[in-house]
């Protein structure tokens, strides 16, 4: 089986279907898709300016991470829940769209390092304040890349 | 008004703008992008007055940190955003979306100005509380609703269904001047 054979055949589930042959559905969950990001973008760049020592410096690297945290999982929630409806309805699209492997791949990368990396390290609060700053400054880079790119998929058709 | 967008629309940078291959993307993803610092940002700091996020942190250490990055934000979604208004004038005019989209970004701002002007006034006497007076989570509130609107109206802003050129029930007609508009049927 190949990999044109498992998006052909998650092109025809019935979410993806009731996507398709709506005028309004598309738009509907992508803007609620972008008020996910504005909630992701927060909550990363809430946290990720503290490990650079920016924004809220009177707290502690743990303190704005732990309060951040459910917020971060929340919108990672959204970001899911309406992005999955959406590549769904156009699968074969995306097989071909650069832009989107670009992204899918970008986001792999940036949770396995939030969840394995960055997130124990802040935990741990004894990584040393340059690796914090590096550590911050790849996970908005990455964000942004997922961000950017997927934004770009509608442009590369 | 309409005189405005068509004066814009005389411009040569204006076509350029619209027909270059790369620069009105990236303008456009700016624009997307911007959000995740500008809206995001002030999602954050109307949890902390909604009394649900940073509750042990005083509203005043959240605005005073967090708002200068807000600030950015705005600066760099109102200068991409403009530049999309210059590069397609006339439809963008007259689209009801971008009309939505204007009358959420008045109501975000007056709502801005009468929680910095007013509600945050006598800020000394809640700025520790967890949970702020509810005419600040009112603003709050209006703040992430409004914003939230503004969103989905911009996105909305790229489909065609209410275009000029298409046939529109009357109160369309009458809510987006499309009647000025030479391509309207």
């Amino acid at each position: 089986m190949s990999l044109y054979d498992v998006f052909e055949y998650l092109e025809q589930t019935f979410i993806g279907e009731a996507i398709r042959t709506s005028h309004w559905l598309f738009p509907v969950i992508e803007a609620f898709h972008l008020i996910g990001l504005a909630l992701l973008g927060g909550c990363v760049i809430v946290v990720d300016l503290r490990l650079l020592g920016l924004g809220l410096t009177k707290q502690t690297i743990r303190q704005v991470s732990d309060k951040i945290r459910p917020y971060f999982l929340v919108s990672l929630a959204v970001m899911f829940g309406t992005g999955i409806p959406l590549a769904l309805s156009e699968t074969l699209k995306l097989l071909y769209n650069r832009s989107f492997w670009v992204k899918v791949t970008t986001l792999a990368i940036v949770l396995i390092f939030t969840f394995a990396l960055k997130n124990p390290l802040i935990r741990s609060e004894r990584a040393p304040r340059a690796l914090m700053f590096f550590i911050g400054l790849a996970s908005l880079v990455m964000w942004f890349t997922v961000a950017g790119a997927g934004r770009w998929i509608g442009f590369s058709s | 008004m309409r005189w405005f967008a068509e004066w814009l629309d005389t411009h040569a940078w204006s076509t350029a703008l619209h027909e270059s291959l790369f620069l009105y993307p990236w303008i456009e993803s700016t624009h997307v992008l911007s959000l995740m610092l500008f809206v995001g940002t002030i999602f954050i700091v109307d949890f902390r007055l909604l009394g649900i996020a940073f509750r042990d942190v005083p509203v005043s250490q959240v605005t005073s940190r967090i708002l200068p990055w807000t600030v950015f934000g705005f600066v760099v979604s109102v200068a991409t955003g403009l530049l999309l208004f210059y590069a397609i004038p006339i439809r963008t005019y007259h689209s009801i979306w971008f009309r939505i989209k204007v009358v959420l970004l008045v109501v975000a701002a007056i709502n801005a100005w009468v929680f910095h002007r007013r509600v945050s006034r006598r800020r000394t006497y809640w700025d520790s509380d967890a949970k702020p007076p509810v005419a600040v989570r009112l603003t709050a509130l209006t703040s992430v609703l409004t914003w939230c609107g503004v969103i989905i109206c911009g996105r909305m802003i790229a489909y065609n269904w209410f275009d000029c050129y298409k046939q529109l029930p009357g109160w369309l007609l009458f809510l987006t001047e499309c009647a000025q508009d030479p391509s309207s049927p």
